[in-house]
């Protein structure tokens, strides 16, 4: 019997961008149990399963859907584990659509099964159902060390404490979780969910060291006089990029990194918040990554009047995640495409020194632009179009043009060999240039992903595993 | 969770704690600082250490009961916890080489002025410290200071005590008078150490400030406490938390820094106020 498939994918319920423009609860609900279960008959099963090598860990997705379809989620979920130590995070974060749902067979033809969000619906329903009840591994009497509570340094933490080593994750923020916590949003990414992946990691055994700045409080040296066998080193890309234009120091300028550190980290989202943010008004965020969509969608919920999006390409280019984009324009954040900064402009009273607004910012001057020749990684560069300069009225500006690997570890830690972007240089084991250290995530290759982050952290993990056992 | 090992009142707005924090306690070298939060919904703040006890493992901070969150860690007693304590942040104090140096402190700034003259003076260095208060009850921390010193000069702006004036007289008149320092300095309010740059100027002497700029994590990852320098014409961004807290103080740009730590003046004068009432109720 041949069934007809259902060409399209089922929706995922959100809250009401009028009602979520308000709010920092999560916008994506979750699917419920019938539309899960109809997404996952939509796949087809196939043979080749690309999917799973478009998968940068690899899930065994075509056999966790079935195991959906079965309705054994136990099952479902252990599969995906196999593979992904953080499930609930990556269903919600990934860019599906460049990696798993490209390749989908069924998105051939049709809209490809929505993999993300039954993976999600698995993660969420373990969650909610099964207990935590970790069994504590039996010592191997190794102990390594974690620079970073981040996505590599938790996966790696994770893999090595299942095997029995004994992992010491040394973090420099109060708080464990890295970009989870001080990068995305609430709205995006629970708190609570992030916890709850760290506090499977203490009863694994893990210890997570907060306040200590490798680098500084100790560093690698010492890690390993203090009878570490082997270093982690997944310290992210914290360094954040400036335009270096003028203006950019002026009250109300703030890189993404400060701007969401303060809202995500430090709360002050909250109106209770002892740390301020500068809220409302007219934000310009300029960038086009998902740092630059939880800015601008961030500076909307804080009560912003308007808010664009100032990109210097076309929307084509935009990097972002899809369903960021199609939120953040529901939301009524406006998109300046093709446009630059050019300076920020601040204000002065020049009768009076002592204004207290003297010094803040009241505009931003941009320049229009189009697309020229690609460059040599095939994207068009943006080229300055003479005598297009405008002025835009804002009294916020978010500056997202990326950011770079944090030089510390690497003017602390002699021999560590790094390239000139600043990354981290590393073998495909994650191997460093000293013996006994490795690296992974975004210390090694700038900005990137959650999930390419937990692939480099297993992917380490089984290099030290091999190293010391 | 870091406990408060001891607590002493310097005065009535100035307080001194020792916390347990032995990692710290053994790395944290003059001119760097920490980071710290009272408790877990609490904002990050940076505090000079003020001074070690490796073998302790205790770290002195001096602070000033300016704000919200000075106001809640001076209602923390000896024995009592904070939340969380991170460091040394930040590029120690250059003392090599040093062997006449002008120690000019402002205020609480004395509190941290005082471990960079004890620095310098058990590295062999004549060491002048100018020191200057408001008033004679502000005064903290005379005799160390003065045991740190080859000359010490006190200064108070209503002259209650010492001489009457502020701390650049003194130090004018020393660099007139022909005296030759290897390096001027300064630590205290932004305004102070702009007219002790603005001082030595003539005189072409080395002038280090330490500057207090707004920060977030002290790591280096948010740009929050960046500052402008000019350096040979050209306008140079640099962070406080990772390429200072001290700097060349001629080439800070001193009005921006002044008006970049102004930033949140309202919200903080709301949470002070509000924490006050708070106190005032319970």
């Amino acid at each position: 019997m041949i069934m007809a498939i259902q060409k399209t994918r089922n929706p995922m319920p959100a809250q009401e961008p009028g009602v979520r423009a308000h709010n920092f609860d999560e916008v994506a609900l979750g699917y419920p149990y019938e539309l899960a279960m109809n997404e996952a008959s939509r796949c087809l099963n196939c043979k080749n399963a690309p999917c799973v090598n478009g998968c940068p860990v690899n899930i065994k997705i075509p056999s966790f859907i079935q195991a959906i379809k079965e309705n054994n989620l136990s099952q479902a979920f252990r599969i995906i584990n196999e593979s992904s130590s953080l499930p609930a995070v990556c269903g919600r974060v990934c860019p599906q659509e460049n990696q798993c749902e490209k390749y989908c067979t069924l998105g051939v033809k049709f809209e490809p099964v929505a993999i993300g969000r039954l993976e999600r619906f698995v993660a969420d329903w373990h969650n909610e159902n099964e207990s935590a009840s970790v069994i504590r591994p039996v010592s191997n009497g190794h102990k390594v060390a974690v620079v970073g509570a981040g996505p590599s340094g938790l996966t790696c933490a994770g893999d090595l404490a299942k095997d029995g080593f004994e992992v010491s994750v040394f973090e420099a923020l109060h708080t464990a979780g890295g970009v989870l916590v001080y990068g995305i949003p609430e709205f995006r990414l629970p708190k609570a969910i992030v916890a709850k992946e760290v506090d499977g990691l203490k009863q694994l055994g893990v210890k997570i060291e907060t306040n200590v700045v490798i680098g500084k409080t100790l560093t690698v040296d010492e890690l390993f006089e203090m009878g570490f066998e082997a270093v982690f080193i997944g310290t992210g890309a914290g360094l954040p990029n400036f335009m270096g234009i003028p203006g950019e120091s002026l009250k109300g300028v703030y890189s993404a990194n400060e701007y969401l550190t303060r809202s995500n980290l430090m709360k002050a989202y909250r109106s209770d918040s002892y740390t301020p943010i500068q809220k409302g008004g007219k934000v310009a965020v300029v960038g086009g990554g998902n740092v630059a969509m939880d800015a601008a969608r961030t500076a909307l919920r804080l009560g912003a009047d308007k808010v664009f999006i100032v990109y210097r390409r076309s929307l084509e280019e935009l990097p972002a995640r899809k369903e960021e984009v199609e939120h953040a324009m529901e939301e009524g954040i406006e998109f300046r495409l093709l446009c630059n900064p050019t300076e920020i402009c601040g204000y002065q009273n020049a009768d009076d020194p002592r204004d207290p607004k003297n010094g803040s910012v009241v505009g931003m001057k941009c320049i229009r632009m189009e697309l020229g020749e690609p460059d040599e990684r095939g994207r068009r560069r943006p080229v300055e179009i003479p005598g297009s300069d405008f002025m835009m009225d804002v009294d916020t500006v978010v500056i997202s043009i990326g950011t770079s690997p944090n030089p510390l570890i690497k003017s602390t830690t002699a021999g560590l060999d790094v390239n000139a972007r600043g990354g981290i240089i590393v073998t495909e084991d994650g191997l460093t240039s000293r013996k006994g250290v490795y690296a992974g995530g975004d210390a090694v290759t700038g900005a990137a992903t959650v999930i390419s982050a937990m692939g480099a952290g297993k992917c380490a993990a089984k290099a030290i595993r091999e190293f010391l056992l | 969770m870091y406990q408060i090992v001891s607590k002493k009142e310097l005065n009535p707005t100035v307080v001194q704690m020792e916390i347990l924090a032995p990692l710290v306690a053994k790395k944290a070298k003059p001119g760097q600082f920490i980071i710290l939060r009272v408790n877990e919904e609490g904002e990050r703040i940076p505090l000079t250490v003020a001074g070690t006890d490796a073998i302790r493992g205790t770290v002195k901070i001096i602070f000033q009961i300016v704000g919200a969150t000075t106001l809640l860690l001076n209602q923390k007693n000896e024995g009592e916890f904070i939340e969380d304590f991170v460091g040394p942040l930040g590029k120690a104090t250059h003392i090599e080489g040093i062997k006449k140096v002008c120690v000019v402190g402002g205020g609480v700034g004395c509190a941290i002025a005082m471990p960079v003259a004890e620095a310098f003076y058990k590295n062999g260095a004549d060491v002048t410290s100018i020191v200057g208060f408001r008033n004679r009850d502000l005064v903290i921390l005379e005799d160390e200071f003065k045991s740190f010193s080859t000359r010490f000069v006190m200064m108070t702006d209503d002259g209650s005590y010492g001489r009457q004036g502020n701390v650049t007289a003194p130090l004018k008149e020393m660099l007139e008078a022909g005296e030759k320092f290897d390096l001027i300095i300064t630590i205290g309010p932004l305004i102070m150490m702009k007219f002790v740059v603005l001082t030595a100027k003539p005189f072409d002497v080395p002038v280090t400030v330490s500057m207090n700029p707004i920060m977030i994590d002290g790591t280096g990852m948010c740009g929050g406490c960046r500052l402008t320098l000019c350096r040979n014409g050209e306008r140079i961004t640099q962070f406080a938390c990772v390429d200072g807290p001290e700097f060349n103080g001629y080439e800070i740009d001193f009005d921006e820094a002044m008006s970049r730590g102004r930033m949140y003046a309202e919200f903080e004068r709301h949470q002070y106020e509000e924490n006050c009432n708070l106190l005032k109720r319970g």
